[in-house]
């Protein structure tokens, strides 16, 4: 505190003494702003609802100060539409005037204003897949501390092929940009690895009944699923009551298999085996603090969208940290949030690739019922996973994005 | 004549607040809401020409406001500059306007919000699914706002600007349209299509034409909208989109000029600036839109109006009966 004071006025004194007196006295009273961006209406609604459940609980730990500043929360309401994400980011920067925005939820949200909040230079810190955001269209202001959409599925292609020892994999997700990527990343890994994708489904995002897609399901060796929101409890269940579970095994992604949809899970998820970049299992003391918060404040288990939350928290006090009493500065906070280096989060050990994405721990789980409770136990960590895998970073940022065309899927039966 | 007194005043006053309007709200983002409640207006506008007028409720809306959009932005995308994109999303949207008024006034009524709807949904799967040509759910951006005379609209003033005349030229050309000739037409193909026919009119062609200045106008608020948000996703064009649109024609007053306009008012100001404050905020955009339509079933800008009149005559009587008025 009396170090961050003395830093702020060394500064000052360089200024002429005179003009910086106002501004020293502002500094000190006003609050670090920091803007949420999140859904708390429609479907994304409960992603939306436990992205702020999850802030709260870091700032709530904190007691609303970090590294010596008063925090201010806004939480604003993109409605889950790029259009709504605009409008809101806009609120939030000209009207409210964030140092930082956390959030938005969906990648469709982040594509629509990433142009925006870098004309504006107001660093944000999202837990929105979409890959070109850290990769073709990377932006100096823009840091997220989750992951890419192929991120885990990369790590989950190479355990399916070296570790399972699968050798045909069908795969299922939405259809939609984040159930591309994903598939994508998972069979780049799985195929380089000599295992064969032969059969790639698309059923849209809100499909009452799974049951068509399942049934073309057939000599494979594993199922790899992408779903998001409540869309796996629904298609988990369907894959369970056919009976096609017990006979060929289901991998998962992270939105498909997150600890917060465990409770609205049955025996229809034992045995599935997903790759997240958070598991509440996690042994770190930040972990134990979080998991004990959000038990405390919402009586539920955390799943990644809180946790990204929580980090993104962490992240921003580094940076204030980094920055001492120059935190108001926005260029030089987006600066520092890339240089942010963290060894306890909930999610293990952070940093950021000079494209703003996240290099961190990948876990395989496997869900087990322990004491009558679904529990997804880590049975092998990736640790210090990049969003380029082991793929040389020139050669991936050459090739087009993750797409349902690329990469092409040459062995399709 | 009396009447005339007060409604030039209030178009002045009005007038003289759109057009002040930057100079005294000082913070950009309510200039930025200011431009969208006027660009959504250009589209309400646009509908209540099918809605209101022609007695055609259409549900596709959404999808000749994408039109335009996608057009400008993939254009601009490829490298073209303003001038080209913007007349080309024009010229393509009239053209899909075009099909959608061929194969919708076949029929009226129910059947033709269904065809609406239908056409609507087509053009928004197209957005959707056809990811090499409009990049899918991962949206379109538009890196530039043009300039015009040398004025670049990149800040938040300028652009408000920008929209208000093109707003002044919708409110304009809407009140031509009604005047017209055509316009008491398109009337009569409302009320009593048969009779027309009868009258020798040719009540497929008006409403047809009816149409496509309808798309023209749709089009137009799509172009704002796009350059507005600088990015557009299929999301613009789906469902939802075109049934807010209707609500905003319905809630304001169908066929009437300020209707439409004080829909789009409500529904921005909800939207974007009540939700900062409210959580449910669409539970109260849905009781607002109740009172509406138990209260003043006919729009809140003839509703309004009937009860200011009533209540102004109510006046009257009573001070012509010697009452004193508290």
């Amino acid at each position: 505190m009396k170090v961050q004071r003395r830093t702020v006025l060394k500064g000052l004194l360089a200024a002429s003494a005179a003009v910086a007196a106002p501004p020293f006295l502002r500094a000190q009273a006003a609050p670090f702003k920091i803007g949420l961006l999140t859904v708390k209406t429609g479907p994304l609604a409960q992603g939306g609802n436990q992205m702020e459940q999850g802030i709260l609980t870091f700032l709530t730990e904190k007691n609303k100060t970090l590294a010596g500043r008063a925090i201010e929360l806004i939480v604003a309401d993109t409605g889950g539409n790029p259009a709504g994400a605009k409008t809101k980011a806009s609120e939030l920067i000209e009207r409210d005037k964030v140092n930082v925005i956390l959030g938005p939820l969906a990648a469709f949200e982040l594509l629509a204003i990433t142009d925006y909040v870098r004309d504006n230079a107001t660093p944000l810190i999202s837990i929105a897949a979409a890959e070109d955001v850290t990769q073709r269209k990377a932006n100096p202001f823009v840091i997220r501390p989750s992951a890419t959409s192929a991120q885990c599925c990369h790590a989950m292609g190479d355990f399916a092929s070296k570790e399972l020892k699968f050798k045909r994999a069908a795969t299922i997700s939405e259809d939609f940009a984040f159930g591309y990527e994903q598939m994508a990343g998972f069979q780049r890994v799985f195929e380089d690895n000599g295992g064969k994708v032969v059969k790639k489904l698309w059923p849209p995002f809100v499909t009452p009944d799974y049951t068509p897609y399942i049934a073309q399901i057939s000599n494979v060796d594993c199922v790899f699923n992408g779903f998001a929101g409540s869309n796996p409890v629904k298609f988990m269940r369907a894959y369970a009551d056919l009976g096609v579970k017990d006979k060929i095994p289901l991998l998962a992604g992270w939105t498909a298999m997150d600890d917060a949809l465990l409770k609205s899970l049955g025996d229809e998820a034992v045995g599935v085996i997903s790759a997240a970049w958070y598991s509440s299992e996690a042994n770190t003391p930040s972990n134990k603090r979080f998991v004990e918060g959000m038990q405390k404040a919402y009586g539920v288990l955390p799943g990644g969208y809180s946790a990204g939350m929580y980090v993104a928290g962490q992240c921003v006090e580094a940076a204030i940290q980094i920055l001492g009493g120059k935190a108001d500065d926005r260029k030089a906070l987006a600066e520092a949030l890339h240089k942010v280096s963290l060894t306890d989060t909930p999610r293990g050990p952070v940093k950021f690739d000079q494209y703003g994405n996240v290099v961190g721990d990948v876990f395989i789980r496997k869900c087990e019922k322990k004491d009558g409770k679904l529990v997804n136990t880590v049975i092998k960590t990736y640790p210090n996973v990049s969003q380029f895998w082991s793929y040389d970073e020139k050669a991936f940022l050459g090739n087009p994005v993750y797409s349902r065309d690329y990469p092409p899927a040459k062995n399709l039966e | 004549m009396s009447a005339r007194g007060p409604r030039f005043f209030a178009i002045g006053v009005a007038i003289a607040i759109l057009l002040t309007l930057p100079l005294w709200i000082a913070n950009s983002y309510y200039v930025n809401i200011a431009s969208q409640i006027l660009l959504w207006a250009v589209a309400a506008l646009a509908l209540n020409v099918l809605v209101g007028y022609g007695g055609l409720v259409s549900l596709g809306h959404a999808a000749l406001f994408g039109a335009a959009g996608y057009t400008a932005a993939l254009l601009l995308k490829a490298g073209h500059g303003h001038l080209v994109a913007d007349l080309a999303a024009i010229g393509f949207t009239l053209f899909v306007s075009a099909i959608f008024a061929i194969l919708s006034l076949r029929s009226t009524g129910i059947a033709f919000l269904m065809i609406t709807l239908a056409l609507g949904q087509i053009l928004w799967g197209i957005a959707y699914r056809w990811v090499s040509l409009t990049q899918g759910d991962n949206g379109v951006n538009v890196t530039t706002r043009p300039r015009f005379f040398g004025i670049s609209l990149a800040t938040a003033d300028a652009f408000y600007y920008a929209v208000l005349i093109v707003f002044a030229l919708a409110v304009i050309s809407m009140a031509i349209f009604v005047r017209s000739p055509f316009g008491a037409s398109l009337r009569g193909t409302r009320d009593q299509a048969r009779r027309m026919n009868a009258l020798g009119y040719n009540v497929w062609l008006i409403r047809f034409l009816a149409f496509l200045f309808s798309g023209f106008w749709t089009g137009i608020a799509g172009l704002l909208f796009v350059y507005y948000n600088q990015f557009i996703s299929p999301q613009v064009m789906a469902l939802q989109t075109s049934a807010e649109i209707l609500l905003m024609v319905i809630s304001g007053g169908t066929a009437t000029l300020l209707g439409p306009i004080a829909g789009a008012a409500i529904v921005v100001v909800m939207k974007n600036v009540a939700s900062a404050y409210i959580e449910r905020w669409n539970l109260v955009l849905g009781v607002i839109f109740v009172l509406i339509i138990s209260f003043m079933p006919d729009g809140l800008i003839p509703g309004t109006a009937r009860i200011w009149r009533s209540g102004w005559q109510t006046l009257r009587a009573r001070a012509a009966r010697g009452v004193r008025v508290s």
